[in-house]
């Protein structure tokens, strides 16, 4: 049984934790609605982005010599997997599920015999990563010290992917980020950026215009695919950022529920050892009285 | 709303403008293009330069690069450079000229950078006047 004092203690100290995860709660809700609010305001501009490739693909006839970036290098031997997560802990299952789908992915890359490089967006992830597949890591990026992002940040890791691609170093590339669906819910999600996924957005799109061109398809699509790496690579830190306050929020709240009834219990446990003190006292004088 | 057709502006953080309009002028890579309603559909991208837009009143947009889109009279600007001219700040104008005349006289860039830096140059020019 421990002791009155040691209970004291005890109950303030989880008091005090429950002050700091409501305050973070706090926090993450309030930031939780600008991330929100951006990553909503993002999707037109990546959506619309994609339509345009869409409607130019379905217009180019010679898949052969179309570029590299929409349509592969054709072969299937070397992947490039960029992995986004946060900087920052405490939010829940939000890095650890991005990265147990990422290595559900490198496991069956590796078991095929294939190549694998990795990149790293955000400290928590390359933490977790580098334990196991740490020489597979070939460059980390972490936007710590920026309070918001932008389309640079998202741009600087486009642009390493594109150079990488130039220089022939894989042929495919797949990103993992946390898809956010509502506050509770975040679905982390592997998405194929290189070759371009154009399947699953054909059926959807059933008009077919016979667009202009200007100068012509190859040249606006060299110019385009390049953004649209970078677009991607944006549009998954924006939902990356929004999830990860919406799970920082829940993580936050059920911690500070469960600090409440961790102080209710040890208040209970308190007043019990009070209570079985004095009563012991009592026993003692009223003992030490009869016997007199 | 006679010959009127819709024109959007998305950046990549945000909806820029979305408005009903009679013309709008885009500088286009192999020059300037002035777009009605009902231009057959089209798809381009843009260089350094001025967007305008003519409903009622006038507006202008300063922009370094974009792909449009027009389809069914509606007319898609996806940039992520876009500056409305009249935030645009007066004092930085005269920097950004010498700039990009530095940049020209140096040799070595390359031809596409070159076109693309004198074309920032005009538009900085027309701005400043």
């Amino acid at each position: 049984m421990p002791s009155l004092d040691d209970l004291k203690k005890r109950i303030k100290s989880v008091k005090s934790t429950q002050k700091i995860t409501k305050a973070m709660k706090m926090v993450a809700a309030a930031k939780l609605r600008k991330a929100q609010e951006s990553a909503e305001k993002g999707r037109p501009y990546s959506q619309k982005m994609q339509n345009i490739i869409l409607n130019l693909t379905k217009s180019i006839n010679d898949l052969q010599n179309a570029p590299k970036l929409l349509v592969g290098t054709g072969e299937d031997k070397k992947y490039l997997c960029v992995v986004l997560t946060a900087d920052r802990g405490l939010c829940g299952g939000f890095n650890s599920n991005i990265c147990k789908l990422a290595k559900t992915n490198f496991k069956k890359i590796l078991g095929e015999g294939k190549e694998l490089n990795i990149i790293t967006v955000g400290s928590k992830g390359h933490d977790q990563i580098k334990r196991e597949y740490g020489k597979y890591v070939i460059k980390k990026f972490s936007f710590k010290d920026k309070k918001n992002i932008s389309f640079k940040e998202a741009d600087e890791v486009g642009k390493e992917i594109i150079s990488l691609f130039n220089q022939t170093k894989f042929d495919k590339c797949i990103i993992f980020y946390n898809n956010f669906k509502n506050v509770i819910t975040q679905i982390p999600q592997a998405q194929q950026i290189i070759p371009a996924e154009t399947k699953n957005l054909k059926e959807g799109n059933e008009q077919n215009f016979s667009y202009e061109f200007e100068p012509d398809e190859d040249e606006i699509l060299e110019d385009l695919l390049p953004k649209n790496i970078s677009t991607q690579v944006f549009k998954a830190l924006l939902e990356n950022a929004a999830s990860e306050q919406g799970s920082r929020m829940t993580a936050m709240d059920n911690a500070t529920r469960n600090a409440g009834d961790l102080v209710d219990k040890l208040t209970i446990d308190y007043n019990r050892s009070r209570q079985a003190s004095i009563t012991k006292e009592l026993i003692e004088i009223i003992s030490g009285a009869e016997s007199l | 709303m006679l010959n009127k057709f819709t024109v959007e502006i998305i950046s990549p953080d945000q909806l820029v403008l979305k408005q009903e309009t009679n013309e709008v002028t885009i500088p286009c890579y192999e020059g300037q293009m002035g777009i009605l309603k009902d231009h057959i559909p089209l798809i381009t991208f843009l260089r350094p330069g001025l967007i305008t837009i003519k409903s009622e009143n006038e507006s202008k947009y300063y922009v370094e690069e974009g792909t449009v889109e027009f389809s069914n009279n509606n007319l898609l600007i996806l940039t992520s450079t876009v500056k409305n001219l009249l935030n645009f700040d007066q004092n930085s104008i005269s920097d950004l000229i010498q700039k990009e005349e530095a940049k020209l006289n140096d040799p070595k860039i390359s031809d596409k950078e070159r076109y693309i830096a004198s074309y920032k140059l005009d538009t900085f020019r027309e701005i400043n006047q």
